[in-house]
């Protein structure tokens, strides 16, 4: 299968040891992860194994620094990383492997010493699972009007509350939670990170089903009375809205990131279709039809991954003010799950019948697209975050 | 004890093999290259060596064009310890001969004085089965070709050999040569950590000339064409059309 991208030679964002992790990836990738993926998505959770293996890969660690057993890779690491692990054609398998890298950023950015050692060290060694809970059921959107309270008692916090579509949280032995630490403040200011253990006694969690990412376990968390360390508390207390929103923008970014490669696969699954399908005397791609949908597929897909490179490559180079990176970051998540969206739509649509079975990537990425145009923020909040920061 | 691999840089072995137009090769311009997939096998096999602490050091060797030392970096971050890259040829196009390929080894052999040579049983470029072959001769060391199982106990090596009728045990002195088959292991993906580590591995950089050898092409390709196209198979609708139709072509 040619790729669309000449993935051995560096550029200017990938270098020798990017592209020679992107063919070491692809490799483990292919032997280890996507024959495995349809048990998987039976089981509705990943093996701890795999957790284990990926982190001695490289893949758990990929921007977390050495001191916690990171390999320090600047972001375009992590976008081989994502690009490959993508491959899989199963968005659940990244989020519930990936869901560290929302949930540990903020414990070794601001965590204590002790709170890195206990619990980034292990999470990033592959021998705990982290998530991060935000969302509650009262709204996710709103960030800064989160219910779950954090009060005060001795040297605990008492958690009351409820967060829920919250990825590996059944499974999870670490959960950054977001709460709320000062119970008068209705906004942004009164918001904390607590890290809360799995098995905190008052904390309950329930499954839920899903239409994809089913290898990925979601989960409803209810905490009652859960009497928390008060040195789990992950910063400075009051100070959690930020640091969630400092959080996003790396979460969009991979996101679009996800979504882009994703429609790489629906592209190449419908392009590999294409060739060896017969229909009216030929093979499909000999129709000026197929040929044009596969031409515009591409098209999309090169032009969210443009966009997303280019936002990644001026960040890093600290070339935008933070409000046209925040804009850019924002379109890019909108731009590339549209390209997602238009590339299962036609590869399902080329397929045939086929593509309404399962066993096919396509099948399984169409049912995966609505999850990546409202997780880590919705198409409709993208649009009114650009436009603020835009200005207009 | 140190361990040599020689490793090579080949056509990929995913990449669909195009003939230059005028049928002097196999066109390798702006072609994905990658690790000769018995080298990385040989390569495997020496790491577990060290890790086993059989062998203290790794040492993998390239001959062919300065891009080969991506293929050494390959091999430095699946855990060799330093690598030596020999220049002889400019073009991707210029395949060193395993006789040229065999006295360069030797001249690095006789300056690192390895107990074990591990290579490839051969390149899947040209699929010669040459060069280890060659470099025992040209050493006067015992060599085992087609390993498909390996043990070091003292001054020999155990190695279990796949040949036509099944597989044939034998027993060599070290030093020796031991040419790698499919089945010795399964080559490890290098991770993102030795990768970083091996950018800080030493690559000594050196040209044929350094060994005095003279790498001029001995041989003459005489023409190179692609495989005859499959033509389209047919349905048979039963055993018994199938026996017919087999009949038919003559051959049962
Ligand atoms: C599979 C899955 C996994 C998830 N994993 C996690 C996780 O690990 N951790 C976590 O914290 N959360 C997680 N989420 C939650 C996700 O972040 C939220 O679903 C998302 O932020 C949207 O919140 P909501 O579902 O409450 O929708 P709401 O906020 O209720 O929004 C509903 C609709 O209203 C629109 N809307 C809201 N406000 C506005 C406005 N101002 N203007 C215009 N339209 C508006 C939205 O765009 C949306 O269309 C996950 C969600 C899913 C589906
Ligand atoms: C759930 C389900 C139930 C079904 N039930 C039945 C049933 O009960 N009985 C039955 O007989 N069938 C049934 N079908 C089959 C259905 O009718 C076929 O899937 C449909 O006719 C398409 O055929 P195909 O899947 O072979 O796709 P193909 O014919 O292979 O087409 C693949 C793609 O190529 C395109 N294409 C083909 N030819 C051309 C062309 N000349 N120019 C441009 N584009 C072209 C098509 O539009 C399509 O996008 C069912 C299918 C499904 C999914």
């Amino acid at each position: 299968m040619p790729d669309m991208y000449d993935n051995s030679r560096p550029d200017r964002y990938f270098t020798e040891a990017h592209q020679a992790f992107r063919q070491s990836l692809r490799a483990f990738v292919a032997r280890d992860i996507t024959p495995n993926v349809e048990a998987w998505e039976a089981a509705g959770h990943l093996p701890r194994d795999l957790y284990r293996k990926a982190a001695r890969m490289g893949i758990q660690g990929v921007l977390f620094p050495e001191e916690v057993g990171g390999s320090a890779g600047d972001f375009f690491m992590q976008v081989v990383v994502t690009e490959e692990m993508a491959r899989c054609g199963a968005g659940g398998v990244c989020a519930s492997l990936g869901s560290h890298s929302i949930g540990i950023p903020p414990v070794v950015a601001h965590g204590s010493d002790a709170l890195c050692a206990a619990f980034a060290v292990p999470v990033i060694a592959g021998e705990k699972i982290a998530a991060l809970a935000v969302t509650e059921p009262g709204g996710g959107s709103d960030v800064a009007a989160l219910r779950t309270t954090a009060v005060r008692d001795g040297d605990h916090f008492v958690v009351n509350g409820e967060k829920t579509f919250i990825t590996s949280g059944m499974q999870a032995d670490v959960i950054t939670v977001a709460v709320r630490t000062d119970p008068v403040s209705r906004g942004a200011g009164g918001i904390s990170f607590l890290l809360v253990e799995g098995d905190t006694p008052g904390l309950e969690r329930r499954a839920l089903k899903k239409m994809g990412w089913w290898a990925s376990d979601t989960a409803h968390l209810t905490f009652t009375d859960c009497r928390v360390p008060a040195d789990h508390l992950i910063g400075v207390e009051g100070q959690g809205f930020r640091a969630a929103m400092m959080n996003f923008n790396s979460e969009r970014l991979i996101i679009a990131v996800q979504a882009y490669s994703m429609a790489q696969v629906c592209y190449e699954e419908a392009l590999a279709w294409a060739r060896q399908r017969r229909a009216f005397g030929g093979t499909l791609t000999e129709q000026q039809v197929i040929r044009h949908k596969l031409v515009d597929m591409a098209a999309r897909i090169d032009a969210a991954r443009t966009l997303t490179h280019d936002i990644i490559w001026r960040r890093m180079e600290g070339l935008d003010p933070l409000n046209v990176h925040v804009a850019r970051t924002s379109m890019a998540k909108i731009q590339a799950t549209e390209a997602m969206k238009f590339c299962a739509d036609q590869a399902v649509q080329i397929l045939g019948g086929m593509g309404f079975m399962q066993g096919t990537a396509s099948e399984r990425i169409y049912r995966e697209v609505k999850v990546l145009t409202i997780g880590g923020g919705t198409d409709e909040v993208m649009r009114n975050l650009a436009a603020s920061q835009l200005g207009i | 004890m140190k361990v040599l691999v020689p490793v090579k840089r080949v056509i990929d072995y995913n990449v669909k093999a195009k003939v230059k137009a005028d049928g002097s090769g196999v066109d390798l311009a702006n072609v994905k290259m990658s690790m000769n997939p018995f080298d990385e096998i040989a390569v495997e096999e020496a790491i577990r060596l060290k890790e086993a602490g059989t062998a203290e050091e790794v040492i993998v060797v390239s001959v062919g064009v300065k891009q080969a030392q991506e293929t050494l970096r390959t091999a430095l971050a699946m855990g060799a310890d330093r690598a030596i890259l020999v220049v002889a040829a400019d073009d991707v196009h210029n395949d060193i001969e395993p006789l040229a390929v065999a006295k360069i080894l030797k001249a690095i052999v006789d300056e690192e004085q390895p107990k074990l040579v591990i290579a490839g049983k051969q390149a899947i470029d040209n699929d010669m089965n040459a060069a280890g072959q060659m470099l025992a001769a040209l050493l006067g060391w015992g060599q085992a070709t087609f390993a498909s199982e390996l043990t070091l106990d003292g001054d020999a090596a155990t190695v279990t050999r796949e040949v036509d009728g099944g597989l044939q045990t034998i027993t060599v002195g070290l030093p020796a040569i031991v040419t790698a088959d499919l089945r010795l292991n399964e080559p490890r993906y290098a991770s993102l950590p030795n990768i970083m580590k091996a950018k800080k591995k030493p690559l000594d950089e050196k040209t044929a000339a350094d060994y005095g050898v003279d790498v001029s092409p001995r041989l003459e390709v005489v023409k190179t064409t692609e495989p005859p196209v499959r033509s389209a198979g047919i349905m048979v609708e039963s055993v018994d059309e199938l026996v017919s139709k087999l009949k038919e072509k003559g051959v049962v």
